[in-house]
């Protein structure tokens, strides 16, 4: 049976290993740490609380695990018993990922391992890795042990699979949807009221306008935030390398990640206006503050698919790895979906989501990566070394 | 003896009180601007959400990983450069051999290199494309992304404090007392702990309380070892960029402020002894 504890503010702890130290609090055993803080009772759901209503409670609100007992508890899923602990001995899971997702992978941690224990498992331990897709593609090339990757674009997924071969070289295709569960775009997100009028692509180059994006040498959005930028002058009948080098000589700052250009943007105060994941950008509003930036949508973007993978080279157990494919394939559940719809990602499955996750993404027109060619063709081209970018920025 | 009138004495060797007064001022303020106010608004930004939120975020689970990590890599790295640096000046400022200037620059090379470049020369050593890193891992020894790679870069970024504190103070104390020793039929062991190090010990203090300190903050070579795994690889410097770039400000802030007065209590504890020792102190060492 499953005990969490509050360790501070709305954070929760559980496990099914538990000890109370009377008046010092409750202590539980959650794999690679033993937090301690005071017992958490579950507030079951009426008797008309139906999986769905209760799992969109869940996902609406922040107590997402004591909620999530209730749900699968709602649908009498709740392991009884205690497993001894020897059973649950080390299945560790590390997850490198790129920058935006640190608050959707926390919550979906939990959602996994609460799903994976209920199928009667013992509980994973998941230690997450974030930072520029770039760079964190670089680390894991240089040794750092990734059990499973979740970058912002294939090119640096096949950037490890070609260097290390610790990946198999058709490994987008072991997963549906490209190996992309959720996916994303490029939005603009400018400050309050919009004043420097930005409202398409072409603002960007205006003289004095300060764009901020990240370096697509290291981040894998600034390298989407290239290629929308591109598209719209391809659309517009503009000589691209003309456009996007008149906008890189707007950029004041070019970070190395996607939450770096973010933080520039909206903490440090620097810029008119970033470019950034429509993920990040709704997430900027919800943490800090609805009244101080807008989110301008162009009239063009570029359909942004990051995909996840499993490095088999990394693999140390069966165990192991029969833990890592099904934390991969759960992304594709109705339940993980509507999470990454709750945190601002266009997800396939809609089914479980709450409405308004769902409608508050604008229409827009939508290139891909297969109209440039695919990340094979466009990866060299424009952001190898002496690519296309190079010849840019160092004009 | 004819009468003398003494007029107020008149400091003719310092500046008018109006030009002291504006030349203190300036100082002061650039004190308060550049040093006190960044410190401050650490903690008040730690303390914005009030003592039990602040409290709180140390409790996370991420957070007292990293409190540990960095009071373990400190615990290891200062002993040990401690060691070597000790036997670093003692061989440097008590022999003399061929090479010796050389051997005072490599001691130097931590601090004109950038520590950034320091973690990336580990990574091109240990890491998984190298033949020796590559054995390493595949023998289930990573040391980049791993503990001994955060150890390694704190080690490298803070050799040269303790010899470097040292060398001088060595130099200047000169070799006779150590030969007098000699000459009365002391051992090597006997002549370091009787002589040597009652002579170097206040040097040696500030060498490790500077090397402590530094250990605990370094961030640029820890940075680029660390593979930034939550919990598990994350010293607290870089554990507060994550907390800030997460939007956890309080947290961030906290964890800051809690460095901050590690270096405080650091200093205090510096201020403390020069003050209980001052006489022995004003003997032996000019700081």
């Amino acid at each position: 049976m499953y005990r969490s504890i509050r360790i501070s503010g709305p954070r929760l702890a559980k496990s099914i290993f538990f000890r109370s130290l009377g008046e010092r609090g409750n202590k539980i055993d959650a794999g690679h740490t033993r937090p301690w803080g005071h017992l958490i009772t579950v507030a079951w759901p009426n008797a008309d609380g139906s999986y769905h209503h209760a799992l969109r409670t869940v996902l609406s609100a922040g107590h997402l695990h004591a909620r999530l007992l209730a749900a699968t508890g709602a649908l009498g899923l709740t392991f009884a018993g205690t497993v001894p602990v020897a059973a649950q001995e080390g299945v560790e899971i590390l997850n490198v990922s790129y920058d935006p997702t640190r608050e959707f992978y926390r919550e979906y941690n939990e959602l996994f391992n609460a799903w994976w224990t209920a199928q009667g498992n013992a509980p994973v331990t998941i230690q997450q890795s974030h930072g520029g897709a770039g760079a964190q593609a670089r680390a894991v090339i240089d040794g750092l042990e990734a059990t499973v990757v979740t970058l912002a674009l294939s090119a640096d997924i096949d950037q490890i699979a070609e260097r290390t071969g610790r990946i198999p070289a058709d490994w987008q295709s072991r997963l549906p949807q490209n190996s992309a569960p959720y996916t994303s775009t490029i939005v603009f997100l400018v400050r309050q009221g919009n004043p420097r009028g930005i409202e398409d692509w072409d603002d960007l180059v205006a003289e004095g306008v300060q764009v901020i994006t990240p370096n697509p040498k290291t981040s894998g959005g600034a390298r989407w935030n290239f290629l929308a930028a591109w598209a719209y002058a391809e659309r517009s009948g503009l000589d691209p390398a003309g456009f996007v080098g008149a906008m890189y000589r707007n950029v004041p700052v070019l970070d190395t990640g996607a939450r770096g250009s973010t933080t520039t943007f909206t903490q440090r105060g620097i810029g008119d206006v970033l470019l950034a994941w429509e993920n990040e950008a709704f997430l900027a509003l919800a943490e800090l503050g609805e009244d101080a930036f807008d989110i301008v949508v162009p009239s063009v973007s570029i359909l942004a698919e990051p995909p996840v993978t499993l490095v088999d080279g990394n693999i140390t157990s069966d165990a192991q790895r029969t833990a890592a494919e099904a934390y991969l394939q759960h992304l594709y559940s109705p339940e993980a979906q509507a999470l990454a719809l709750s945190h601002y990602y266009r997800a396939w499955d809609t089914s479980l989501a709450a409405p308004d996750d769902v409608a508050r993404f604008p229409d827009l027109e939508l290139v891909t990566i297969a109209d440039f060619g695919g990340w094979a063709v466009v990866q060299p081209e424009y952001f190898g070394e002496g690519g296309i970018f190079d010849q840019i920025y160092e004009e | 003896m004819p009468d003398i009138t003494l007029s107020r004495p008149v400091p003719v060797t310092t500046e008018a009180p109006l030009i002291r007064g504006l030349l203190i001022g300036v100082a002061l303020i650039f004190v308060a601007l550049f040093l006190f106010a960044p410190l401050v608004t650490v903690f008040v930004e730690a303390l914005r959400q009030g003592w039990v939120a602040a409290l709180d975020a140390l409790r996370l689970p991420d957070a007292l990983a990293a409190i540990r990590m960095t009071l373990t890599i400190a615990a290891i790295a200062v002993p040990i450069n401690a060691a070597f640096g000790i036997a670093a000046a003692w061989a440097i400022t008590k022999f003399d051999f061929p090479s010796k200037a050389f051997l005072i620059t490599l001691i130097d090379l931590p601090f004109s290199v950038s520590p950034v470049v320091a973690g990336l020369m580990l990574v091109l050593l240990f890491g998984a494309n190298s033949t020796l890193g590559g054995w390493l891992i595949a023998n289930d020894m990573p040391i980049v992304f791993a503990f001994p790679g955060i150890l390694l870069a704190t080690l490298f970024v803070t050799f040269p404090f303790v010899a470097r504190e040292l060398i001088p103070v060595m130099i200047e104390q000169g070799r006779a007392e150590e030969e007098a020793a000699l000459t009365l039929g002391a051992s090597g062991w006997r002549i370091f702990f009787t002589v040597t190090l009652p002579n170097i010990r206040w040097a040696l203090l500030y060498g490790v309380l500077l090397c402590n300190a530094r250990a605990m903050g370094e961030f640029g070579a820890v940075a680029v070892v660390s593979g930034k795994i939550r919990g598990e690889t994350a010293t607290m410097p870089t554990m507060v960029e994550m907390f800030y770039n997460e939007y956890l400000s309080v947290a961030a802030f906290t964890l800051a402020a809690v460095l901050a007065m590690l270096a405080l209590l650091t200093l205090l504890l510096k201020s403390l002894l020069e003050w209980r020792h001052a006489d022995l102190l004003a003997a032996t060492r000019r700081h």
